[in-house]
C-alpha cells in the first residue's frame, strides 16, 4: 500500500476515532490523534499479520505500551478486520470488551494488557528475546508514549534489549511533546531521546512521525541492534484546534468543536 | 538410637525446584528460566550450564524481569521467573497484576527465600507480604509447598497447567512429610494427621512445626488435625468447612504477616461457612526484628511448643468448654 492510501486509511481512522470520542464522551484525543500515521502504516502496510488467525505463531507481535490510547488501537484493529467495526459504538459502554485500555483476552489482536505506563516495552523485549531462543522469524514493534518515558521499567528494558542484542525489535517513541498535566520539557524532560537510545547502544532513527513517507521506511528498517524510532509527532494532529496544546489530552469536545473537527478531517477524504 | 535415627534429614527446596526444572527443561525445549542476577540464590548454575541459550538473566531488574517473562510467554517459550521473592512481588507488582495475571500470561513465578529465609539481613529482605499481595490477583495459583515432595510435585504441575503461577520456596531446611510420588493437586489440602479436638493448618516451613504440635497435643490425649494447604489461592473451601464441622476450632500458621495470608484465607471461609474458634498465628503485623528464619518463628510463637499451648487455649474456647 502506498503513502497516499495509508493518508486515506489514517483520515479514516482519525474520524472514527474522533466520532467514537464525541459519542462516548471520553478518550485521550490528543495521543491518539498523534499516533494514527504510525499505527496505520504498522497494520496497513508493515506488520505480518493475520487478522482471522490473531494467534498465529509466526505474526508479527506490536504492543501498544501507551495503552490510553485504547481507541485508536481499536479503530485500527477493526479496520484491518480484527473484528467488526461497528463494534466501536459500545466503545466504553458497560460490559462492551472495549474499555478505556486494551485486553488481550478479549479484543483479537491485542497482545498483552497495558495502561499502566511503562509496562509494554519490557514485555516487548520477552517477546523479541523469545523469537531469538526460538529462532522466529517474526518482528516485534512496541509504541510508547515520550512522558512514558519517565517510567523506570522502560530503561531497564532499553538496556537489556540492547545487551541481548535484539535487531528484531523495533521502539517507536510517540514524541508529541506533550504528557497528561504539562509540556515533556516543563515536567521531566527526557528529549532529546536519541542520543540516550544511541548511547545504551541501539540504532537510532529520527522521523516526522505524522508523515508517512518517513514513517514507512523507518518501520521496514532493519538495524543491526535494537531500533529506536523517535517519531516527532503533533499530539491532537491533524484537528487545527486540538494540535499541541497540553488541554487536548483527554478533553471531548462539545458539539460546536466536533462539527469543525469532522469537517478539517474530512476535506480532503 | 542416636541422633541420625531420630533427627530427619533436613531438605532446601530450592534443590527440588531446580531438580524438576532441568529434568523438565531436558524435555521440553520451550522451558526458559528468568531471573534477576540471581542464578546462585536461585540455584540456577545447573539449569544455565545445560541450557545456556534458556536462561535469561535480565540483571538486577525486577519489572523488567517480570514484563520479559510475560513477552517470553507470548512468544510461545514456557518462563520460570525466579527471583528472592521480597523482590520478585514487591518491586514488581503491578508487572504481576496487568502483565501476568491480568493478561492470562503462562508465566510461572517462583519467590524463593520467602518469608524470614533472610531473616538477618532485616524487613527489607523479609516477604512476610506475598500472600496478601498476590492472592488478591484473579487468575494467579499462590502455592507454598511444605517440603521438597511437595515442591517437586508442585513444580512439575505449574509446568504443566496452562497460566500463570506463583510458586513460593523458602530456602530454610525443611523434612519430607509427604510420601514419595505424591501428585500436587490444585487448591486440595493434604490430611497429615487426623483427630477432632482442633485443627491446625500451615504451609510451607510451619507445616512440620504444626505436626510437631500434634505430637505434643497427642501425649496429652489431645488428638489434633492437621492440614497441609500449601495452595492460598484457590483456597479449599471443602477441607476448610469440614475441619471446621468436624473439629470446632481452627488453628493456622505461616511464615507471613497475619493480616492477608493463609489465615485470612482460611478465616473468610470460617466467617461465610462454618463460624467456629480460630486463631491465626504468624508475624502480627509488625517488621520482625534481627534474627534467623528459625528464631523468628519460635520468638512468634510458632515453636511447637506454643502451638501446643495456642490450641489448648482455641480449644478451651469451643462452645461449651468455655
Amino acid at each position: 500500500m502506498q503513502p497516499d492510501d495509508l493518508n486515506r486509511i489514517a483520515k479514516q481512522i482519525r474520524l472514527r476515532d474522533l466520532q467514537a470520542v464525541f459519542e462516548a464522551g471520553a478518550g485521550h484525543i490528543g495521543g491518539e490523534m498523534s499516533s494514527i500515521d504510525v499505527l496505520t502504516a504498522l497494520y496497513f502496510r508493515v506488520l505480518r499479520i493475520w487478522p482471522d488467525q490473531p494467534k498465529h505463531p509466526e505474526r508479527d507481535r506490536f504492543v501498544l505500551s501507551k495503552g490510553h490510547v485504547a481507541l485508536a488501537f481499536y479503530v485500527t484493529l477493526a479496520k484491518r478486520g480484527f473484528f467488526p467495526e461497528d463494534e466501536i459504538s459500545t466503545f466504553l459502554k458497560p460490559l462492551s470488551r472495549l474499555n478505556g485500555h486494551p485486553n488481550c483476552n478479549k479484543v483479537p489482536g491485542v497482545e498483552t494488557n497495558t495502561g499502566p505506563l511503562g509496562h509494554g516495552l519490557p514485555v516487548a523485549v520477552g517477546m523479541a528475546k523469545a523469537a531469538k531462543i526460538r529462532g522466529a522469524g517474526y518482528h516485534t514493534y512496541v509504541m510508547t508514549g515520550d512522558g512514558e518515558m519517565q517510567e523506570g521499567s522502560n530503561w531497564e528494558a532499553i538496556s537489556s534489549a540492547a545487551q541481548f542484542g535484539l535487531n528484531n525489535l523495533t521502539l517507536i517513541i510517540d514524541h508529541n511533546r506533550f504528557q497528561q498535566g504539562a509540556a515533556l520539557k516543563d515536567t521531566n524532560n527526557l528529549a532529546p531521546f536519541g542520543s540516550k537510545l544511541a548511547s545504551f547502544g541501539w540504532d537510532v532513527t529520527e522521523i516526522n512521525g505524522n508523515d508517512m513517507s518517513e514513517i514507512v521506511p523507518a518501520l521496514e528498517k532493519r538495524t543491526a541492534a535494537p531500533h529506536c524510532i523517535v517519531a516527532h509527532t503533533n499530539k491532537g494532529q491533524g484537528i487545527s484546534f486540538m494540535q499541541d496544546t497540553v488541554d487536548w489530552h483527554h478533553k471531548v469536545p462539545n458539539a460546536e468543536q466536533y462539527k469543525i473537527a469532522v469537517a478539517e478531517l474530512s476535506e480532503t477524504l | 538410637m542416636n541422633a541420625a535415627d531420630i533427627t530427619p534429614k533436613l531438605h532446601d527446596c530450592r534443590d527440588a525446584f531446580v531438580f524438576v526444572l532441568e529434568r523438565l527443561g531436558a524435555e521440553n525445549p520451550d522451558i526458559v528460566a528468568v531471573c534477576n542476577d540471581s542464578v546462585g540464590s536461585s540455584k540456577l548454575g545447573g539449569f544455565k550450564s545445560k541450557f545456556p541459550e534458556r536462561l535469561v538473566n535480565v540483571g538486577i531488574a525486577e519489572q523488567n524481569m517480570v514484563g520479559v517473562g510475560a513477552g517470553l510467554a507470548n512468544g510461545g517459550l514456557l518462563p520460570f521467573v525466579c527471583g528472592a521473592s521480597c523482590f520478585l512481588t514487591g518491586r514488581s507488582l503491578e508487572q504481576i497484576k496487568a502483565d501476568i495475571a491480568y493478561s492470562n500470561a503462562n508465566v510461572k513465578l517462583v519467590g524463593i527465600s520467602s518469608g524470614m529465609a533472610y531473616g538477618e539481613l532485616g524487613p527489607t529482605h523479609h516477604s512476610i507480604e506475598d500472600f496478601a499481595w498476590t492472592r488478591v490477583l484473579p487468575n494467579l495459583p499462590v502455592i507454598a509447598p511444605c517440603d521438597s515432595i511437595e515442591t517437586a510435585a508442585a513444580v512439575e504441575w505449574a509446568a504443566a497447567y496452562e497460566g500463570p503461577v506463583f510458586l513460593r520456596l523458602s530456602r530454610v531446611g525443611v523434612p519430607d512429610l509427604l510420601p514419595a510420588g505424591h501428585k500436587f493437586q490444585l487448591g486440595k489440602a493434604n490430611l497429615l494427621r487426623d483427630g477432632d479436638a482442633v485443627t491446625l493448618i500451615a504451609n510451607g516451613t510451619l507445616t512440620h512445626r504444626l505436626m510437631k504440635a500434634a505430637e505434643l497435643l497427642a501425649a496429652e490425649g489431645i488428638e489434633a488435625r492437621v492440614l497441609n494447604m500449601a495452595t492460598v489461592r484457590p483456597i479449599d473451601v471443602d477441607a476448610v468447612v469440614a475441619a471446621a464441622r468436624d473439629t470446632g476450632a481452627i488453628l493456622t500458621a505461616e511464615e507471613h504477616s497475619t493480616f492477608g495470608g493463609l489465615g485470612s484465607a482460611i478465616a473468610e471461609v470460617i466467617v461465610a461457612e462454618a463460624p467456629v474458634p480460630m486463631e491465626i498465628l504468624g508475624v502480627p503485623g509488625i517488621f520482625a526484628p534481627t534474627g534467623s528464619a528459625e528464631f523468628l518463628l519460635d520468638q512468634f510463637g510458632m515453636a511447637p511448643s506454643a502451638v501446643a499451648e495456642a490450641a489448648k487455649a482455641l480449644i478451651s474456647r469451643k462452645s461449651g468448654r468455655a
